[in-house]
Formats: C-alpha cells, sequence, structure tokens
C-alpha cells in the first residue's frame, strides 16, 4: 500500500519527504501528506458508548461516516483544556476513512532525508511505538507518526 | 492474486460459460454463420490473453482448437459431431487448467499432447485418434471451482439439451445479450448507493429551506429534482437486485449428490428463482439456505423403503419457493417427509435440560418444534457426513436474526415440514426509530420495535411505573412482567437519571422473547442507510451499523439481538413464547387505525379512521359558497365544509377533505394535507383546553392531537346529532357504552376516554346483557334508545328486572328529547336522558349520576 512506503523516510540523502505538520500537546508531530485525505475544523462529534477510550466519536464528512480517533488519548497524554478547539487529520486505512483530532494543524512542509534520525532510544514506548522518527528542524523537532499503527487499536478495546 | 490474472478468469469463465452454449446450438445449426463467428471470437479471445499473460499450456490449447474453428468458419470442414465433439473436449481442458489456476494461481501440470494432436488431426481434415471420450472429461470437472468476480455478471441459463433438432435458420439471441451487459464492480455500485444516498440527504433539506418561503422559483425545478432523486434512488438500488436463484444454483447438484449417498429418491422443486433481493442480503442467505436444503434431505426424508411403507411416492420432495410480500422476500422451503418428531424433541429437550417436565408439558407442538433452533440441538441419534453435527438450526436462525430477517416453522407427523424465512429486501434502507438517552441519539430498527409505552420512573399519576426487583427494573404491562433495560446503563453513557422524569420504554421484539428498552425521549421514524461501523469498533455488539440523519448528524444503530444477547434474554427466549403470544392477542385488540392529517401548523392531527367516511381530493374550483361557509357538490348534494385551522389556504389547486357521513347526511373537514394511516393504541393523555380536540396522545411514537369529531360535526350542521355525551374526571369509572351505529361508538368512546373514564363499548343490547352474565360490573351505562332488536327501553327495563346491574345509573341517549319520550325513558328505568351528540351534558349527566346514590 503506498501508505506503507510513504512513512518511513528514504534513506536517500537528497530525497524529499512531504509533510502535513499539527501540533498535539505543544509537540511538533508530522504525517506523510499523501496519506492525508481531508483536513477538518472543529467537527460535531457523536460520541459512540462502548468504544475503546481513543475512539473519540463519529462525523459526517460529506456522507462518509469517519471515526474519529483522539490523539491526546492514544499518546496518554492529559486532556486539552475545555473549549479548545481541535482539528482533524482525515487518512484512509483499509477502506475505512479515520479522523485523527488533533490540537492544531500548521503547513505542509517538504522535508529533506538528510534531517532524519531514528527515534532516540530514551523515548518512551507510548511515543515510540507511534512514531518511525524525529526530523531535525531548525527551530525544533518534528515527530514522524506511524497513522497505521496509530489506527491499530486492539479489539479488545 | 494478481489483477489481471484475477480479471482474465473472471473473463474465461463467462466466455466459457457462453461457449458450451453456443457451440450445442452449433452443433444441431451447423450454417450458422454468426453463431460460428462468435465462437471463433471467444476462443481466440482466450488464446489472446492467456498468451499475453504467459499461460503456455493455455495457449496452446485455445490455438490448436482456434486452429479448428478457423477450418469451420472458413467452410474448409463441416461442422460435423465429431469435430464439435473434439472442440469440446479441448474447452473442458480449458476448464479444467482455468479451474486450476484460480485455486492455485499457476497453471497446472499436465500433458496435452494427446488432444493437441487431435486437434491438428481434426484440422488436417484426417479422422482424430481415439480421445477420452468428451463427455467423461465434462463430468470429471470440478464444478464447485470457484467461480470469482462474476457475482454481478449475468448467468448464461444453460440452453435445454431436448434433442429436438430445431431448424437451421434459427436466429441466435445470445451474442445480442452479451453484449448489452456490462461488467462493473460491487465496489463502484456501493460508491454511487453511498451518492445518492447523499444526494436524497441534501434534496430533502433543500425541500425543507423550500418550504419555509411562501413562494420560490425554485419550486419547480425543485420539484422536478426531487422526482428525479428518487427516480435515481430507486435505479441505484435495482442495481443491486439480483434473482435469488444465484443462491440457490448449486443446490441440485448438492441434492443429487444427497441422494445417490443415501439411496434416497430426492427431487427438487424451485420456484419463484427470479425473485430479486439485495445482492448484500442474497450472500448473507447463501449458506444457511443450503444447510436447510441438506437437512430436509437427510433428516426430513425418509428413506425410499419407508416411504413405500407409508404409501408415499418413492420420490421425496424439497420445495424451494421465494416470493415478494410487503417489502419483505418470503423464502419457503419444504419438504414432504416425516415431520419433526416432537416425542423425540421433547425427550431431547429433557436429557439436554433445556427445559423441566413440567414446562414440557404445558408446551404446544409448535413450540416444542422450536426447540430446533436452540444451540446444540440435533434429533439425529446418528451422525452423519451430512448433517447431525449438532451446529445448524440455531447457526441458520443467528444468522438469519443478524439481517433483521425471521425464522419459522410448521410441521406435520408424516406429512412433512416447512421452514418459513422472511428476510428484509434490502439491508441498505431500513426504517428506524430514533430515541435518546443521555442526551445522546440512537436509532433502533423499526422491525424489532413492537410498541412504545410511557410510564413513570416513580408512583405518581396515571402511567405506569417501573418497578424494581433488586434493581432490576420491570414493568407490569397487560398483566405481564416485561423485563426492561436501561439504555442508560446498558451503554454506559453515565448520566444520572433523575427520578421524578418520566421515561419512555420501546418494546422489542426478540425471537419469541420480548424486551423493554427505557430511554429518555422517543423522536420520529426515519428512513436511514445503514453504514457498517469501523472495523475496530466491530467488537461492540451493541450495534448493528450506523447512519447518517437528515440533519447531518452521526448515530449508532441499536442491533436489539446484541443488547438481548448482552442482557442474557436470548439463551432463554424461546420458553417465553407463551408469554409474547398472549401479549400479542391483548395487543391487537385495543389497537385503533389513526387517520393522522396536517391542518395549519406542522404537528400532526388525529382522527380514528373508523369515523371518517372517505377521503377526498377536490379541485379548488369546486368549493363554492353558500350563506358565506364553503359547500361542496358531493355526489348530487351540497355538503358543507368546515375548515379545520382558521385560515384555508386557497392558493393550493386541489383541497383534501376528511369526508364524515351518518346515513344520509355529510360534512367535508378541509386540511392541508393527509399524512398517514397508523395502527397504535389510541390513549389520549392529556385532556386538550382548545375546543374541537379531544385531547393529545401518542401515535406512532409522536405526541399527536386527536381531535373531537363531534364538536366539527357540529360546526357543520347544528343538528348533525342531538346530543352526545360527555363526563367528568371521575377516578377510572367504567362506563358501558351500547350503541348501534359504528360511527357514533367510535365518536363516544374515545371522547368519554379523554374525560377519564375506562369505556367499553357494546353494539347491541344483546351484546351488553352478556358482558353482565359474564360478571362484568361497570359505573354507569349509556344507552342508545333506537336500536334493532333491543331498543333502549326494552334494553333498560331488562337490566331494571334483575342482574347485577339494576340498581347502576342508567343513562338514554337520543336523537328524539322531547318530553313524551323521555318519560317513556324514565319510566323504562333510564337514570337520565341526554341529547344524541350533547357531549357537554352527557358528561354533566355521568357525573352527577356517579356522584349520587342511584335512585333505581
Amino acid at each position: 500500500m503506498t501508505l506503507d512506503v510513504l512513512e518511513r523516510p528514504q534513506a536517500g540523502i537528497d530525497e524529499e519527504q512531504v509533510f502535513v505538520t499539527l501540533t498535539v500537546a505543544d509537540q511538533l508531530c508530522g504525517v506523510p501528506v499523501l496519506g492525508v485525505r481531508d483536513i477538518l475544523g472543529e467537527q460535531t462529534i457523536t460520541r459512540i458508548p462502548l468504544a475503546p477510550p481513543e475512539v473519540a466519536g463519529s462525523l459526517n464528512l460529506r456522507g462518509r461516516i469517519v471515526t474519529a480517533i483522539d490523539l491526546r488519548r492514544r499518546l496518554r497524554l492529559p486532556p486539552p483544556p475545555d473549549g479548545t478547539p481541535r482539528m482533524s487529520v482525515v487518512t484512509e486505512q483499509g477502506g475505512e476513512l479515520y479522523a485523527l483530532l488533533v490540537d492544531q494543524v500548521s503547513e505542509v512542509m517538504s522535508l529533506k532525508a538528510a534531517a532524519f534520525e531514528h527515534n532516540p532510544p530514551t523515548l518512551p514506548a507510548e511515543w515510540s511505538q507511534f512514531s518511525t522518527g524525529v526530523y531535525r528542524l531548525d527551530e525544533q523537532l518534528l515527530v514522524v507518526l506511524d497513522v497505521s499503527r496509530l489506527l491499530a487499536l486492539s479489539n479488545a478495546g | 492474486m494478481d489483477d489481471l490474472l484475477a480479471e482474465f478468469l473472471t473473463e474465461t469463465n463467462e466466455n466459457l460459460a457462453e461457449l458450451d452454449v453456443a457451440l450445442v446450438k452449433l452443433e444441431r445449426t451447423p450454417d450458422d454463420h454468426d453463431t460460428l463467428s462468435f465462437i471463433f471470437r471467444l476462443v481466440h479471445t482466450i488464446k489472446g490473453t492467456c498468451g499475453f499473460l504467459g499461460l503456455p499450456r493455455l495457449e496452446h490449447v485455445a490455438h490448436a482448437a482456434e486452429n479448428v474453428l478457423g477450418k469451420v468458419r472458413d467452410g474448409s470442414l463441416p461442422a460435423a459431431s465429431g469435430t464439435i465433439s473434439v472442440v469440446l473436449t479441448a474447452l473442458d481442458r480449458v476448464k479444467a487448467i482455468v479451474s486450476g489456476l484460480a485455486t492455485t494461481g499457476v497453471e497446472p501440470a499436465g500433458d496435452d499432447t494427446a488432444l493437441i494432436a487431435a486437434l491438428d488431426a481434426v484440422a488436417a481434415g484426417r479422422a482424430p485418434p481415439p480421445l477420452v471420450a468428451s463427455g467423461d472429461a465434462r463430468e470429471r470437472l470440478p464444478e464447485d471451482a470457484p467461480v470469482q468476480g462474476t457475482r454481478e455478471g449475468k448467468p448464461v441459463a444453460p440452453t435445454p439439451t431436448d434433442p429436438v433438432a430445431s431448424a437451421p435458420s434459427q436466429p441466435l439471441a445470445e451474442p445480442a445479450v452479451a453484449a448489452q451487459t456490462i461488467r462493473v464492480t460491487v465496489e463502484v455500485l456501493e460508491n454511487l448507493m453511498t451518492l445518492v444516498s447523499e444526494l436524497v440527504l441534501t434534496r430533502n433539506q433543500l425541500l425543507q429551506l423550500a418550504r419555509s418561503r411562501e413562494t420560490s422559483d425554485f419550486a419547480v425545478p425543485l420539484q422536478r429534482l426531487s422526482h428525479i432523486t428518487s427516480d435515481l434512488q430507486e435505479g441505484v438500488m435495482k442495481t443491486r437486485m439480483q434473482p435469488i436463484g444465484n443462491a440457490w444454483n448449486k443446490l441440485p447438484r448438492i441434492v443429487r449428490d444427497l441422494s445417490h449417498e443415501m439411496g434416497k429418491k430426492i427431487e427438487l422443486v424451485m420456484l419463484g428463482a427470479d425473485t430479486e433481493l439485495d445482492r448484500q442480503v442474497l450472500e448473507l442467505i447463501k449458506d444457511p439456505l443450503t444447510h436447510m436444503v441438506r437437512n430436509s434431505a437427510d433428516h426430513g426424508l425418509e428413506s425410499t423403503a419407508d416411504r413405500r411403507v407409508a404409501g408415499k411416492p418413492e420420490t421425496g420432495r424439497i420445495t424451494l419457493n421465494a416470493f415478494h410480500e410487503g417489502g419483505h422476500i418470503i423464502i419457503e422451503i419444504s419438504d414432504d417427509g416425516r415431520g419433526l418428531p416432537v416425542d423425540s424433541i421433547r425427550a431431547k429437550a429433557l436429557a439436554n435440560g433445556l427445559a423441566n417436565e413440567a414446562e414440557l408439558a404445558a408446551m404446544t407442538d409448535a413450540q416444542v418444534q422450536r426447540f430446533i433452533f436452540r444451540a446444540g440441538f440435533s434429533t439425529a441419534s446418528t451422525v452423519t457426513a451430512v448433517s447431525g453435527r449438532g451446529v445448524g438450526m440455531d447457526v441458520v436462525k443467528t444468522n438469519i436474526e443478524k439481517i433483521g430477517g425471521s425464522i419459522e416453522l410448521k410441521s406435520e407427523l408424516g406429512r412433512g415440514t416447512t421452514f418459513t424465512i422472511k428476510i428484509p429486501l434490502t439491508l441498505a434502507i431500513i426504517s428506524a426509530l430514533i430515541v435518546a438517552a443521555a442526551g445522546e441519539r440512537f436509532a433502533i430498527p423499526q422491525i424489532s420495535v413492537v410498541e412504545l409505552v410511557r410510564a413513570n420512573r416513580r408512583a405518581d399519576g396515571a402511567n405506569p411505573v417501573i418497578e424494581r426487583i433488586n434493581d432490576t427494573p420491570v414493568l407490569r404491562l397487560r398483566d405481564r412482567l416485561l423485563p426492561l433495560v436501561n439504555l442508560n446503563d446498558l451503554l454506559a453513557l453515565g448520566a444520572t437519571t433523575q427520578e421524578t422524569s418520566g421515561a419512555h420504554i420501546v418494546v422489542t421484539q426478540i425471537g419469541a422473547a420480548m424486551l423493554g428498552i427505557i430511554v429518555d425521549r422517543v423522536f420520529d421514524t426515519e428512513e436511514i442507510v445503514v453504514k457498517p461501523v469501523a472495523p475496530i469498533l466491530r467488537h461492540i455488539t451493541m450495534f448493528s451499523g450506523n447512519t447518517i440523519l437528515g440533519d447531518g448528524s452521526v448515530i449508532m444503530i441499536l442491533d436489539p439481538n446484541g443488547i438481548a444477547r448482552a442482557t442474557g434474554i436470548g439463551a432463554s427466549g424461546e420458553s417465553k413464547a407463551v408469554g409474547a403470544a398472549a401479549a400479542d392477542a391483548g395487543r391487537s385488540s385495543d389497537r385503533t387505525a389513526m387517520l393522522l392529517f396536517r391542518a395549519g401548523g406542522s404537528q400532526p392531527l388525529a382522527v380514528p379512521l373508523g369515523l371518517v367516511a372517505r377521503l377526498e381530493d377536490i379541485p379548488r374550483e369546486t368549493v363554492e359558497t353558500s350563506c358565506g361557509a364553503p359547500v361542496t357538490q358531493y355526489r348530487g348534494r351540497l355538503m358543507p365544509l368546515v375548515p379545520m385551522s382558521g385560515s384555508v389556504d386557497t392558493t393550493a389547486p386541489r383541497q383534501p377533505v376528511l369526508v364524515f357521513a351518518d346515513g344520509d347526511r355529510t360534512m367535508g373537514l378541509m386540511v392541508d394535507e393527509i399524512v398517514d394511516v397508523i395502527e397504535d393504541r389510541l390513549h389520549i393523555e392529556l385532556s386538550a383546553a382548545h375546543p374541537g380536540l379531544l385531547g393529545t396522545a401518542v401515535i406512532g411514537g409522536r405526541a399527536t392531537d386527536v381531535i373531537d369529531t363531534g364538536y366539527w360535526l357540529e360546526q357543520a350542521r347544528r343538528d348533525w346529532f342531538s346530543g352526545k355525551p360527555k363526563s367528568d374526571r371521575s377516578r377510572l369509572r367504567r362506563v358501558l357504552v351500547v350503541e348501534d351505529s359504528d360511527f357514533f361508538r367510535q365518536l363516544l368512546l374515545p371522547s368519554l376516554g379523554a374525560a377519564g373514564y375506562e369505556v367499553v363499548g357494546a353494539a347491541s343490547a344483546a351484546e351488553a346483557l352478556r358482558l353482565r352474565d359474564a360478571g362484568v360490573t361497570f359505573d354507569a351505562i349509556v344507552s342508545d334508545i333506537c336500536m334493532p332488536d333491543m331498543d333502549g327501553n326494552a334494553f333498560a327495563r331488562t337490566v331494571r328486572e334483575s342482574g347485577a346491574w339494576a340498581h347502576l345509573p342508567l343513562i338514554a341517549l337520543s336523537a328524539n328529547a322531547e318530553p313524551r319520550d323521555i318519560e317513556t325513558g324514565r319510566d323504562a328505568g333510564f337514570t337520565d336522558y341526554v341529547g344524541k351528540f350533547q357531549r357537554e351534558a352527557l358528561l354533566a349527566s355521568l357525573q352527577q349520576c356517579l356522584s349520587e346514590p342511584v335512585a333505581a
């Protein structure tokens, strides 16, 4: 699947990867742009009872039902202050649409593979299991999120 | 598997099926050039494609066959039987290779030299060397080889191979038909369906907007858009439909094999194979159907010897019958075998601990027979390869219920068994009831909703109260205990319910069991498009899917079966069949057909349908004026018209009218729109202060104002009745109404009911006296005077004479309220005399009679 290929940056020095950057709890993260279907602003989300806690609910995207995953909860982060508008990054996996609820979606960035590094071994498991590596940007670090792993909620909930 | 290869297999399988038919035809009509070209083209295509895909074996065989066919087409070889046979053998080989290809993805190993040599020999005009007879080769083909991707392809019916030779110049229809079908993937159709659903929702929103404007330029094009959208929706729905025969086409083979295996003679009759149903449903019922036919053949039908002893024809018959009935597909699977042995089922149920002896003794045969739907139940004493492994009918039943269907059985010992499966036409669109709990909305499929009951969480007022047994809520419903679950608790919604707040109970039927689901609010019914939930949520069994409502919000669809399983009801469901049946009987009796309509405002109004003589839609210009009031010429007479709402929309080209008639008197009530007819319990919950309304009842899940017909009749003709009664709020006093006219009785019952009486109607004096003799007690009797057989006065005398009712207040109702009539009535024993249709007077009289000791 194209997504898998794009999620793992290639080793070539000059090759560039394009990412949609987003922030969650002040951390800059990125997901490969080709895996992103839509960026949404604040949405009405219907709660799904009995669903795993990471599942925020479902929303209507032009007639398709999208399951929303709360990235903060997925990364075991505290909930945002009340009333903070959330944005969604919509991706597709196995024919189903999923929305990642994030604090803010910023811009689309083209990043050189030279700036890529693997996860520092000290990164806690909550992060390292969902991250494929880190880009060194001038001002801050960008964590590359592995969307398919983020969406792999076990059925046991 | 490689996409290209899959595509090739699909195409080749279709081509091969067509080839078989065409070749047989060619043999009969060797001169038919069109058929020949058609065959040549198909074989050529197969050869060309497999060369491209690198399938050498297939290519060589096809190539050699093509050579022969080429010669035949050129006319240098006659299309003789020998030639055709060799080509058929070659095609059989192609089929065998293709099916090997389909299972393993590579060409199976094998030697085709002999076959190719034979083909080459024929092509060269020599006699072919001896070869395996083509018939045998065909027999050995695995007929069950998976045929991929041909689901939506139109299966080519095999030409009947009756040996009657047809005229040589018979035109060939197949190629033309084949050219008119195209193959699209299911995905494309599903996608179309989604888009159309979306279009429907958007259309509805537009219509909503347009309605709020008085006049709009958009109205007409919007109407057109609306129609086209509906047509489109229907058309797309149709693309998903497939004949049920597609699910049956393997059955003749299965039955044939079974009949050989077990030494029984079995005939399979299939009726209604062209009945269409949704592709998705078709896939889901395939396996249950196969299983049931196997069961019928194995357990249902006796051995040939037994049949002979029983004096039945040796050949057992299994009949499959499919047909449409009211938005459902009914499939019947019947056999003329031995029938279900009730005694051994009883014994087995006892042995398995499914029921104790006392319970079994109380069950009817039909209830006992339903045990075969329970898990782990098989009556076959020996396990055969065919069936009898104890995974059977319970799985069938579960699968059918999963798609919103039901299964019934009827069996007669020695005569056979019939299973009746009822399944929805499509799973794509269902009617659902929208409810709310803890501020969240949910949809419940309408098919499982039996009724809605309003209840209180704490005892106060007239509504039934939710009682608790050690925190387990139950409700007394018509003298039975209905188990309840709180949706809030079930879904862990976490809201604390206010003790004082009222609750609605959605009574659902799950198999034979009844379960009440407590919700906070009940909204509307909506047609919803069911969408499956995301894979990461599939483990939540409470939901059968989700959907998008007309307002754009996403909503979860509750699965009553899942809820039942979660609450442990499914397991013991069958034994409650008795209770359910009883509740059913009670229900049908107190349901009233209500006509829903709109007049001034969006809220629906209702009137008992029995009171309405006709519904008319009259052209606006036929509404005339007489003495300042609207009238119309109706059946040669003038009929007064009364506008239901203050202002009648005089712009609409047609005027819907509810016509009330009694004898030759008619009147018309002008309304805005006639909405629906709903059968529901007429339970007026709020009395109205508004003249013209009896009160408010919950009808079809919505609060609906029930109109006071009497008021409106009097608006039209002062002389309509000379008095119809009304009584006062006395607590649940029981009143018997004796009245021969259905019309007046229907009018009187709800209006007295609204005034707080419990009312029972009797259509004649004799019927009333039967109630008396049966020991039914009342607090008062209201009787008509003019009745056939025994009139009111005679009835009154009989009542006063003797019996339990001798001292009850008796109120006479009559159109003739002359002093002399009143005198006669009093002499006969009536306590009071009220003119027909004076509702207020009747109510006052009843109140007075009931508050005073009766002066008999």
